[in-house]
């Protein structure tokens, strides 16, 4: 295809800052909401050590300052010291992004030993049971509570990542006493976003307006009395504000994705996109993938707008929203996000977030072979119920 | 200025990295989650934030180094307002 003439395609667009690093899709936690793609990544086609070591390399004299070693469980990875170490060579900050499964106190010892700088830490639920429920493996909690105890002990930041949905909104206090009693310096309380796994289980998964509003309240009491002692984040729900989200900061322009076999995306969940024919690094320089890439010129800039976001006077602030939801809900990722209420398509989140509340179906867990390949078409207008970016992963 | 700002010998905090950004031509402060751009001569301010330095020793170096720049007034601004982030400690 044709990529639209636009600034960022003539001018050398300003350098990423942040990279995301998908070491590995295998993970022990089977969140119904994750953010891997549903076609997941097999541990034979992952880069090498030093195919990572490269990517980091080239990252850091990209501009790169910053990245989220994540997955799938990045504990998985044997190499994990060394890709650690390779950031921190390449003068990148590195904050590891895990499910806690994996974590004990030589291998903490060892990825501090190499640089590690902060971990952000999974939870699913402040019950253990239910956690484990929700994670999709027993004892799940147990270890996180264990990992969360040696990064406090390891004295490096502990954040706190959490995907809210239906079944622990209600519990969001709980949620913020546990980062308390962890010692965590942060949490961030990320509103399950729908594409993916996370529309796959969307009835199960989708809240009711009254629980996201009795949730904001919380978080807005908490924040005000813990200032100063604990960073509480909230990441708005899109469904139900008819407000479009500024995904990932605008299409290619703060921050890339690196999936485990070594695909480059503007975020994770751009790999849902069929047209998209994203790069590889095992075929071009990363410094090329990010200014010439047809993938990543694709919706820079406005020029790509279509409907009500042609003019409008928000375009540079939501940049229309989330492309992946847009083709998710609309198959046309050049639409006009849906949960904007000047979406034409806005029906498609309002019905559902309006709608009543059928009792929930059991949740489809992510796991390889969950879903039969090639991954289901985009979702026709639902009538039924079914993240910084898309939040839910390790 | 109180005795304990006159004793504080400010330190980075542990989790922040201060780095020079050769690409963006800039000093920077990295977070856990954050990038925070230190304008002009805020990197070299910092940079002499190693826990053995006092304030007024900090203003002292600052002041050679650029004679007839108001440092005695802005320096101990720009590092309170790092301490209260929880950047300095
Ligand atoms: S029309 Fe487009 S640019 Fe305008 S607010 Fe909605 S999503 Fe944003
Ligand atoms: S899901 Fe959102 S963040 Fe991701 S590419 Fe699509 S628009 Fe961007």
């Amino acid at each position: 295809m044709t990529t639209p003439v636009n600034p960022g395609s003539v001018v050398a667009p300003a350098p990423p800052w942040a990279l995301l690093a998908e070491l590995t899709h295998a993970c022990p936690l089977h969140c119904p909401y994750c953010s891997n793609p549903l076609e997941l990544a097999r541990r034979s086609a992952e880069l090498s050590t030093d195919e990572w070591t490269d990517v980091l390399r080239q990252a850091g004299e990209l501009g790169v300052v910053h990245t989220h070693l994540s997955g799938g469980e990045p504990l998985l990875r044997p190499d994990l010291e060394r890709i650690v170490a390779a950031a921190e060579a390449a003068g990148i900050y590195t904050q590891l992004v895990t499910s806690g499964t994996g974590l004990d106190e030589a291998r903490l010892a060892a990825l501090t030993g190499a640089g590690l700088r902060s971990v952000q830490l999974s939870v699913q639920h402040a019950d253990p049971g239910a956690n484990d429920r929700i994670a999709g493996r027993p004892a799940a909690f147990a270890a996180k509570e264990r990992a969360a105890a040696l990064v406090r002990r390891a004295g490096i930041p502990l954040g706190l990542n959490v995907v809210l949905h239906r079944d622990n909104l209600d519990a969001v206090d709980a949620v913020v006493e546990l980062g308390l009693a962890w010692g965590a310096d942060r949490i961030e309380l990320a509103n399950a976003q729908f594409y993916g796994w996370g529309l796959l289980n969307r009835t199960a998964l989708l809240p009711t307006r009254d629980q996201l509003a009795r949730a904001r309240e919380t978080v807005e009491r908490r924040r005000e009395e813990l200032a100063g002692r604990i960073d509480l984040v909230w990441v708005v729900p899109d469904y139900f504000d008819g407000v479009a989200k500024p995904c990932m900061g605008g299409w290619g322009a703060v921050s890339l994705t690196v999936a485990p076999d070594g695909t480059v995306l503007p975020c994770p969940a751009a790999a849902s996109l069929p047209d998209l024919d994203p790069p590889n690094v095992r075929d071009h320089r990363l410094a090329w993938i990010w200014q010439r890439s047809p993938a990543f010129n694709r919706f820079r800039g406005t020029d790509w707008m279509t409907g009500p976001c042609r003019g409008c006077p928000r375009q540079e602030e939501d940049f229309g929203g989330c492309r992946c939801q847009a083709f998710a809900l609309t198959g046309d990722a050049a639409r006009t996000d849906p949960a904007c209420a000047l979406s034409p398509d806005h029906h498609l989140v309002r019905e559902p977030a309006d709608g009543d509340r059928p009792e929930a179906p059991p949740y489809v867990y992510r796991r390889p072979g969950a879903v039969p390949a090639p991954a289901p078409a985009p979702a026709p207008a639902p009538t039924v119920l079914t993240t910084d970016g898309p939040k839910g992963r390790n | 200025m109180t005795r304990t700002a006159q004793q504080w010998c400010p330190a980075l905090a542990p989790a922040l990295m201060l780095r020079h950004d050769a690409v963006r031509g800039t000093d920077l402060l990295v977070l856990p989650e954050r990038v925070v751009v230190l304008e002009g001569h805020g990197g070299m301010v910092v940079g002499l934030c190693d826990g053995t330095r006092t304030v007024p020793g900090i203003v002292g170096e600052l002041a050679e180094r650029f004679p007839g720049a108001p440092v005695a007034t802005t320096v101990p601004a720009f590092l309170d307002s790092l301490r209260q982030e929880g950047w300095l400690t």
